[in-house]
């Protein structure tokens, strides 16, 4: 079973190489780039105009795990970004400025056009109003995704997005991939997304069992995310997740704990809980100090940015500007606090969380602000111990082994003393 | 109000009551606001923009929560922020925590940023009996895709509110608001024109804290107020000193402290232009008051009148040839960006603002503060290095 397990790493790997080949030939094959942005991503649409997308954000996650990022950085602050913004921004810019060589080692082409979907995240629209600048004869639609303030999507806030969609985004991809909108094929995409949905949740899902067979957060951006956001609406995405399934139900089967760098967690002892994104330029270290610990991540919130599936939504072929408004609206950092908090509760109890923990990202105002009120009414509601560390995203100046590790040995003694605790109530 | 006539007030005494306003963090003008209109709600709205017509028309008294600076000692709004999230959500949540803002009934958080947006949520949790609303605005611009959308966003709010005070707000009464943050954006600009042609005759520090406290009072008694200070201004004496003429820029919501805008102009930088209330001039224009649509008409204005702030969509960066053309209209020497730490909208626009300032041959420097900065010397070293570089070489 080891061979199967590999399949959907295998698979992942040709996925992602044959995608930044394909941009890496766009002179050659006229196909057009549309860079855009997890959160409220219109993938079927993109893919529905045979445009590629390009994912400043995980070029940038890409720069931080290759260790480019802290260059990149550098020369976007000298550029006059201060060093307080968000360090995806000043990591795209200066990859960008050192030629946009992109994780493969491949020059990533510019953009044909910015779709600059303003979802759950101010920062998406300044980044996109200086690409701009530097871009200046890339098409830029701007798609303004309204906040969930009052805690559900309100009927004007749909009517507003589906208008832009009909108004301002498919008739400047109209323009710029120079096709006519074909309702039939976004249909179709759409359907083959709601199919990926529904395996991406039984995968997502499967952290209820004990052990359990995924990490729901370094597992969850490694192996389980990054191919639902790039690929959504394609054959080849079902087949991943149906692959990455069949190995999960196995884990369930045999009672495997899930993959780590060092091989399979054989040993769980806390099943934890987290909000916020991870750290990049230490991903393997950061993730070492938990599965050493034997913690594992059975619910996170990083990997629902890219929208969220388990309360049912689905992406609809009945009426997709409709389903793509929801979609977008959905995102976890769309949702007001309380709606956060929540969500966070479900995780908690539905997966038997033993505990929660915020690791706070200085770059990231999006997740960061409120955060310790909600880790407070999470303590409160649950009486669950709660951890709270501070790294960055890509800045690897505000990763500090030292602090990180002495707080969570504290947290890590918090669980262990709360659990004698809890089983002789 | 009881307060004595704003018409007979000299130079002097509307500034006394505009820094008394500014600096009472107990709101009691709030207070003595309420006893006078006992069935009416007080409503605080966070920087930069809302439309204050509709809670005027609502009977309510729209307050703006611009932070409490150095005046109060953070204790328990730290425990709310991290310590690279911007300073002015602390003091704003201490002054909650602590009660100074009972007497409000209400608070709306327009959509500027990410921390603005999610404070929203914070009130949601810590103040559960208030009206709390985090109002979108719409960053497209089309009539009738963000036009409609705003729409439904400002009759939500009307909704709300009528039910919050238990009256309703009328075509008419709705027409008289306009009608007087009309007269009060006129009275603001006659104000701007005098003191960029005269800012040895009014200091920054007094301008600022009278627009500040304009965002405290009503908007009659503002009115009021600047009349008489439109008046009086014109009889104080004072020599014009070698300085040269900045606009700052970059500080629309966390504001400076007294002692910076203040050392700004002792290092030798007359403001004749900042950003520093920019709600009160959202408008470039009169919003019509005398039409049968008002929510229309404020909902066009914002769409065709408003100005471009680090927090609209601005695809085409017209902010940097706007500032450009600002500096040359007020014929300044120059462009100080002055942001606070931490803010994305100010600190992710300045790179390209400062490029246009380039293109278009104009001086600039920046530096980033926080509203309870203490230590001015290295700003004045700057601000003064600034000035005598153009007075001595240009």
């Amino acid at each position: 079973m080891d061979v199967q397990k590999e399949n959907s790493m295998v698979k992942q790997k040709q996925m992602l190489a044959e995608h930044f080949m394909e941009l890496s030939q766009v002179r050659e094959t006229g196909k057009k780039v549309a860079y855009t942005f997890v959160p409220g991503n219109l993938t079927e649409l993109i893919y529905a105009f045979d445009m590629l997308p390009v994912y400043p954000e995980i070029n940038s996650l890409q720069s931080g795990m290759r260790q480019k990022s802290r260059d990149y950085i550098r020369e976007a602050e000298e550029a006059g970004y201060s060093e307080d913004v968000c360090s995806y921004v000043k990591c795209d810019i200066g990859m960008m400025l050192q030629g946009n060589i992109g994780p493969t080692g491949q020059q990533l082409p510019p953009p044909d056009i910015l779709l600059l979907s303003y979802t759950g995240c101010f920062v998406f629209m300044k980044w996109f109003e200086n690409l701009k600048q530097f871009y200046p004869d890339a098409e830029i639609a701007m798609l303004h995704i309204p906040y969930q303030e009052s805690g559900k999507i309100e009927a004007g806030a749909i009517e507003y997005v589906k208008q832009q969609l009909r108004n301002e985004v498919i008739p400047k991809f109209e323009k710029v991939s120079g096709k006519k909108f074909d309702a039939d094929k976004l249909a179709e995409k759409m359907d083959l997304s709601a199919s990926a949905e529904d395996l991406l949740v039984e995968v997502f899902d499967s952290a209820r069992h004990k052990p359990s067979p995924i990490d729901a957060y370094f597992g969850g951006v490694y192996y389980i995310g990054p191919i639902f956001t790039a690929f959504r609406g394609s054959e080849s995405c079902v087949e991943y997740y149906r692959e990455l399934l069949n190995e999960v139900n196995y884990r369930v089967e045999k009672k495997l704990g899930p993959i780590t760098p060092d091989g399979i967690l054989e040993n769980e002892r806390f099943r934890l809980v987290v909000e916020g994104p991870p750290n990049w330029t230490h991903f393997r270290n950061f993730w070492q100090i938990f599965y050493e610990m034997g913690a594992v991540f059975v619910g996170s919130t990083y990997t629902r940015v890219g929208g969220i599936y388990d309360e049912g939504f689905r992406h609809s072929s009945q009426d997709p500007l409709r389903s793509m408004a929801e979609y977008c609206m959905g995102c976890y950092t769309n949702r007001n606090l309380p709606q956060r908090i929540d969500l966070l509760e479900t995780f908690i109890t539905r997966y038997h969380a033993d505990g929660f923990l915020v690791n706070s990202i200085k770059s990231c105002n999006s997740f960061s602000a409120g955060q310790l009120v909600m880790m407070r009414e999470l303590e409160e509601r649950l009486e669950i111990p709660v951890g709270f560390i501070e790294t960055d995203l890509v800045d690897p100046r505000y990763y500090s082994y030292s602090n990180i590790k002495n707080r969570l040995d504290s947290f890590f003694q918090m669980l262990d003393q709360r659990r004698p605790v809890k089983s002789a109530g | 109000m009881d307060y004595p006539a704003f018409k007979q007030f000299d130079y002097s005494q509307s500034i006394a009551f505009a820094r008394g306003l500014v600096d009472d963090l107990n709101f009691s003008y709030v207070s003595r606001w309420k006893k006078a209109n006992p069935s009416a709600r007080v409503i605080g709205f966070l920087p930069i923009y809302i439309p204050r017509e509709i809670i005027h028309a609502a009977g309510m008294l729209p307050v703006g929560l611009f932070g409490a600076g150095d005046r109060i000692p953070v204790v328990r709004g730290d425990a709310f922020f991290q310590s690279y999230i911007c300073h002015l959500p602390r003091t704003v949540v201490e002054l909650l925590l602590n009660g100074n803002l009972d007497e409000f009934d209400g608070f709306i958080f327009p959509s500027i940023c990410d921390v603005i947006r999610n404070m929203s949520g914070i009130f949601m949790l810590q103040s559960k009996n208030r009206y709390i609303r985090y109002l979108d605005f719409p960053q497209n611009f089309d009539e009738q895709i963000g036009g409609v959308f705003y729409r439904s966003e400002l009759e939500r709010l009307m909704e709300d509110l009528q039910k919050l005070n238990n009256s309703g707000i009328d075509t008419q009464r709705l027409n008289i608001s306009i009608d007087l943050y009309n007269k009060n954006r006129k009275l603001l600009k006659h104000l701007q024109d005098f003191r960029a042609a005269h800012p040895h005759k009014m200091s920054a520090v007094d301008y600022y804290l009278i627009r500040r406290a304009g965002n405290i009072m009503s908007v009659e008694d503002f009115n009021d107020l600047l009349e008489s200070l439109l008046e009086s201004v014109k009889n104080v004496e004072a020599d014009e000193e070698d300085k040269i003429r900045v606009v700052v820029t970059g500080s629309f919501c966390e504001q400076p402290p007294l002692g910076l805008i203040k050392t700004i102009e002792n290092a030798g930088c007359y403001i004749v232009d900042d950003d520093f209330q920019l709600g009160l001039g959202w408008m470039k224009k009169d919003t019509p008051s005398d039409t049968s649509d008002p929510v229309n008409a404020l909902v066009q204005a914002y769409l065709q009148d408003s100005i471009r702030s680090s927090a609209v969509y601005d695809s085409e960066n017209e902010k940097g040839d706007q500032l450009a053309e600002k500096v040359k209209h007020l014929n300044a020497d120059g462009v100080i960006f002055c942001a606070p730490s931490f803010c994305d909208p100010a600190l992710l626009d300045r790179p390209h603002l400062e490029r246009a300032m380039d293109r278009h041959h104009i001086r600039h420097f920046s530096f980033q503060y926080h509203e309870n900065l203490g230590q001015f010397h290295v700003i004045k070293e700057q601000a003064g290095t600034f000035a005598d570089m153009i007075k001595l070489w240009e």
